[in-house]
């Protein structure tokens, strides 16, 4: 069995268990009232298909399947806007980006949703060696869709990149002579340790 | 007495990273203002806000607690000062996190050890403006003015991280104040009805959904034009970063002609203490912030 048919076993219908336990911060969502202060505080609220206010009613509803497979919480901007309005008080931010992991640990994220992507480079890029590459990170985001494609992004965004090169603000030498932590494989270590703990706190087999 | 700090100048300031002269800038200012920023040995990243979905909750709060152990064992006694706003949010929300929860410290240290670290428990966490505006004062921040920037008008774009949820003490969420007061304390003109102050410039989003990003930006910017100003002033790097680099973008896709400067806090700081332009990193824009350089090449007569 994947993770998710585990889960779904379980838990069987109680999907809001299921977020209480294994969800970062997700015990929080039973307290949400349905004002819609989140839903009119988000910058991006013109483009969820569900609000957090929905998608806390939709946990409580037991659709599983609808809000793991959403795309809305991959379009949080981490603006904390949502966080210091509500009346009481959710970490709301911290619940979308939890809710968002959960899904794909379970592997029901939307694949192709760009944040979901560049979320897991930006996790891969800095925990390589400790610090975050910048040029190899704007490089992925413009060749996800393939070479050529990459191509026409990059032409059109020369002007940028030349003026961050002017600006001594980009370093083309930092594909190969990267930026990075002394200790690289403590780093490594303790990362390994954190996701083994982690995954036996929540009930999972990496 | 030098005030001293341990620094955690985050990846985007490294050399010749995206905010290169914001800590170019940041040394300028605390050079004259006699603090002392020891950068804390080997730090890393903090993990960002984006990086959740890789990170999952321990490991970003072990990659924080990383830097905390070392500053511990360091700079003892010293508090952990952060420019970047990503950065101090983290490990802000890091260090909350393991103060409420003993399992989760319990947890975090059993990860540390692998890296031969142990968190002790005795860091506290600071923004560079905190040290600005509570351990010296607006007072103290006007003292060393020079080249007080008459003439030009700031929209004071503080943006989000910087501002929620954490925030400055005693300032508003939906309003802040002490960036239009650090104008004010310079010699700038603050344009303190500037509605954009708190809008989100997209963040790391900026990347993976860039027209909505700059959907965002341009009205930062078209607003900051409608207020009449010379230039916007952000304490944060990817604010500055985003809402910078993106205008030739956005030109480029709505024919609009957006040509704001973008500057940091801490290059009005040091251009208005005297500072050079290289020394307050105006060299490291691609829409030159022409007011600031004029400002920062003028002579003034050596007070006696």
């Amino acid at each position: 069995m994947n993770l998710d048919e585990q889960a779904r076993v379980r838990y069987a219908n109680d999907f809001l268990k299921e977020v209480e336990e294994r969800v970062e911060e997700g015990e929080w969502v039973k307290m949400c009232m349905q004002c819609g202060v989140c839903a009119g505080s988000c910058p991006f609220g013109p483009d969820w298909e569900h609000s957090p206010q929905k998608i806390f009613m939709m946990i409580r509803a037991g659709k599983r399947e609808e809000v793991l497979t959403s795309d809305s919480m991959w379009m949080c901007t981490s603006c904390y806007n949502c966080v210091v309005r509500c009346p009481r008080q959710l970490p709301i931010t911290q619940i979308m980006h939890g809710l968002a992991t959960y899904a794909e640990r379970l592997g029901l994220a939307p694949k192709m949703q760009p944040t979901r992507r560049f979320s897991l480079q930006f996790w891969d890029n800095c925990t390589r060696t400790g610090r975050v590459n910048e040029l190899k990170l704007v490089l992925q985001v413009y060749f996800r869709n393939g070479f050529v494609a990459g191509l026409k992004e990059f032409w059109n965004m020369r002007r940028v990149g030349l003026g961050l090169l002017l600006a001594k603000r980009m370093n083309l030498f930092e594909l190969f002579f990267p930026h990075k932590c002394r200790d690289r494989d403590g780093i490594q270590r303790m990362l390994k340790k954190a996701y083994e703990i982690e995954d036996r706190k929540r009930g999972f087999t990496r | 007495m030098k005030k001293e700090y341990a620094f955690y100048p985050g990846c985007s300031s490294q050399l010749r990273g995206s905010a290169s002269n914001y800590l170019t800038s940041v040394n300028a200012m605390c050079d004259t203002l006699d603090i002392k920023m020891t950068p804390i040995p080997d730090w890393n990243c903090c993990g960002a806000s984006i990086g959740y979905a890789g990170s999952g909750e321990l490991a970003r709060h072990v990659m924080n607690a990383r830097n905390f152990a070392l500053s511990e064992q360091h700079l003892p006694g010293q508090d952990v000062v952060a420019s970047c706003a990503a950065c101090w949010l983290g490990a802000k929300e890091t260090k909350e996190k393991l103060d409420a929860s003993s399992q989760l410290m319990a947890e975090t240290n059993e990860a540390l050890k692998q890296a031969g670290l142990r968190y002790q428990a005795k860091t506290t966490v600071r923004h560079m403006v905190e040290v600005l505006i509570e351990d010296l004062g607006y007072e103290a921040l006007a003292k060393p003015v020079v080249k007080p920037l008459e003439g030009v008008k700031f929209a004071g774009y503080v943006g989000c991280q910087t501002n929620r949820p954490f925030g400055i003490a005693g300032e508003s969420f939906e309003n802040p104040l002490y960036l239009d007061k650090m104008v004010e304390t310079v010699g700038g003109e603050a344009l303190t009805q500037y509605d954009q102050k708190v809008s989100c410039c997209g963040g790391a989003l900026a990347f993976s959904e860039p027209e909505k990003s700059q959907k965002q930006i341009k009205a930062i910017v078209e607003s900051a034009y409608d207020h009449g100003a010379d230039m916007i002033v952000t304490p944060c790097p990817l604010c500055q970063a985003n809402v910078e680099i993106y205008q030739a973008e956005i030109n480029r896709r709505h024919g609009t002609k957006l040509n704001m400067p973008v500057a940091y806090y801490s290059q009005l700081m040091a251009v208005a203490y005297g500072a050079t332009p290289k020394q307050a990193g105006l060299d490291g824009h691609i829409i030159k912030p022409t007011k600031l350089q004029q400002i920062a090449v003028k002579v003034v007569p050596v007070q006696k």
